[in-house]
């Protein structure tokens, strides 16, 4: 089997795989929320490894692809004044707003930070309490309670020029979403692990008895992935459909119930555009009114910007498990990591990046090595 | 920056009111906001994730993360230099002197 003895433990591995093909008797669609999942998958050949019969469908859990094209200019707006240090996490830099992104902006003398940790950002603004400091507060549930905490201690230690951009987003609405669709083929769910770290699994039990979906909660890792798999064809071929937690070592339930106080005191649910897949009802969180003094929404104008999508951009369908990266006309030639039309292009997450980056090309091989920048 | 990376905490100190560690990450030491796991000790491992830690993780998972995560690259695409990472993949060159991204790194 090809990449096999590159896996932690290649014996459990081919056990696994070998128990699903046991068990799987007929095609099955299942999808990967998770874009750090889509990445293991692709990198690992994971997708090829598995029987014919069960097909993985890479979903919209890349933070950074989905951030909508009118939070990233109206981020580009505000990096772009004189007064602010604008502070984000490295895979934003070159995600493209409507004719360039921050790294350009970095270049033309805006001052943009990159931090490890929102906590960075906050010490920034106190080492310069003549500037505006503003984070760039995007990601899903995982991201949110850092965020949450950060504009928490802003206002307990009175730190007035700290602000933060706010586009986060919520897995459960998003599947909801999907299975809504009336073009939706996904037949289970392997729920994004870090996601239920924080969350638990409550919301999910309510989306598997409705759709009549199994929600697997499943890791990162090669073997994460399998027991994920395994787990969710059991479920499909025996005609059941529960939440089912493979990630035990890593989520706890009823989630991390500190975290959740924390975002039910600085956030509150609204409807939130998705980049490439339009609104999603109570798909986002928001400021909560206490807290509004530290939207840099409010706080800087930065209405009435003109967003332009490229048309040759599909990533909104890459996003929703409609189309596979390299079945857009665009991937590889027109749009490469280096001249990226799309978030899923630039981000570490990206379905688009996997792809490219682990050449599954599918395309004109001489371009793809003249465009690639890993040779 | 889904990835939440397995650490050790080194050690523990209040900090303006708020409990931080400092944390290894395979190697790479760095500080960790512990306000959301505030029961973790010395010597313990926990996933964390852009700087909080979020969940508890038993010695021997950890470790095999982190080796895994070692031998894949992840941790130089999580603790790397983003502005470097971010020219390369865009062939461009390196945005003026980057005194920031130090400033943000151990």
């Amino acid at each position: 089997m090809k990449y096999i003895d590159e896996f932690q433990d290649p014996e459990l591995a081919r056990r696994l795989l070998d128990e699903i093909s046991s068990t799987v008797t007929r095609p099955w669609a299942l999808m990967e929320v998770c874009g750090g999942q889509t990445h293991t998958i692709i990198r690992h050949g994971i997708d090829q490894l598995l029987p014919e019969q069960v097909e993985l469908i890479h979903g919209p859990g890349c933070p950074v692809c989905v951030t909508p094209l009118e939070v990233i200019d109206k981020a580009l707006a505000i990096a772009s004044r004189p007064d602010v240090i604008f502070c984000s996490f490295g895979d934003m830099l070159r995600v493209p707003g409507t004719g360039r992104d921050l790294f350009r902006v970095r270049s033309e003398g805006g001052d943009v930070r990159v931090v490890y940790s929102p906590l960075d950002a906050l010490k920034i603004a106190r080492q310069n309490p003549d500037r505006e400091v503003v984070f760039f507060g995007i990601g899903f549930e995982t991201t949110a309670p850092p965020n949450a905490m950060t504009v928490h201690q802003a206002r307990r230690l009175g730190i007035r020029n700290f602000s933060l951009l706010v586009s986060h987003v919520r897995v459960p609405p998003a599947i909801e979403a999907i299975m809504r669709s009336p073009d939706c083929r996904v037949q289970a769910f392997l729920a994004a692990g870090h996601v239920c770290s924080v969350m638990g699994v409550g919301e999910y039990p309510a989306l598997a008895e409705r759709f009549g979906v199994p929600i697997v909660v499943t890791g990162f890792e090669p073997l994460d992935i399998l027991e994920g798999v395994r787990r969710t064809v059991a479920q499909l071929e025996r005609g059941e459909h529960r939440v089912d937690n493979a990630y035990p070592r890593a989520v706890r339930p009823e989630g991390n119930p500190a975290a959740l106080a924390m975002l039910e005191d600085v956030f509150e649910v609204t409807d939130r555009a998705w980049r490439g897949i339009g609104v999603i009802p109570a798909s986002g969180w928001r400021l909560s009114a206490r807290y509004r003094d530290y939207d840099a929404e409010h706080r800087f104008c930065v209405t009435g910007i003109d967003t332009c999508e490229p048309a040759q951009c599909r990533s909104g369908e890459v996003l929703q498990g409609l189309l596979k990266p390299h079945q857009c006309e665009a991937f590889g030639t027109t749009c490469t990591p280096r001249t990226p039309l799309g978030a899923t292009m630039v981000s570490s997450e990206g379905a688009c990046a996997a792809y490219y980056l682990y050449r599954r090309l599918d395309i004109d091989k001489s371009a793809a090595l003249e465009a690639s920048p890993v040779g | 920056m889904c990835l939440a990376v397995p650490g050790r905490v080194l050690e523990i100190e209040e900090r303006d009111g708020t409990r931080m560690a400092t944390v290894d990450f395979g190697g790479v030491v760095k500080e960790a906001c512990l306000e959301y796991l505030p029961d973790l000790q010395v010597g313990e491992y926990a996933i964390v994730h852009v700087g909080f830690a979020l969940q508890k993780l038993d010695e021997e998972s950890a470790r095999q993360t982190l080796e895994l995560f070692a031998q894949l690259g992840m941790l130089q695409e999580e603790f790397g230099d983003p502005w470097e990472m971010a020219a390369e993949a865009g062939g461009l060159p390196l945005p003026g002197a980057d005194e920031t991204s130090q400033e943000a790194r151990p």
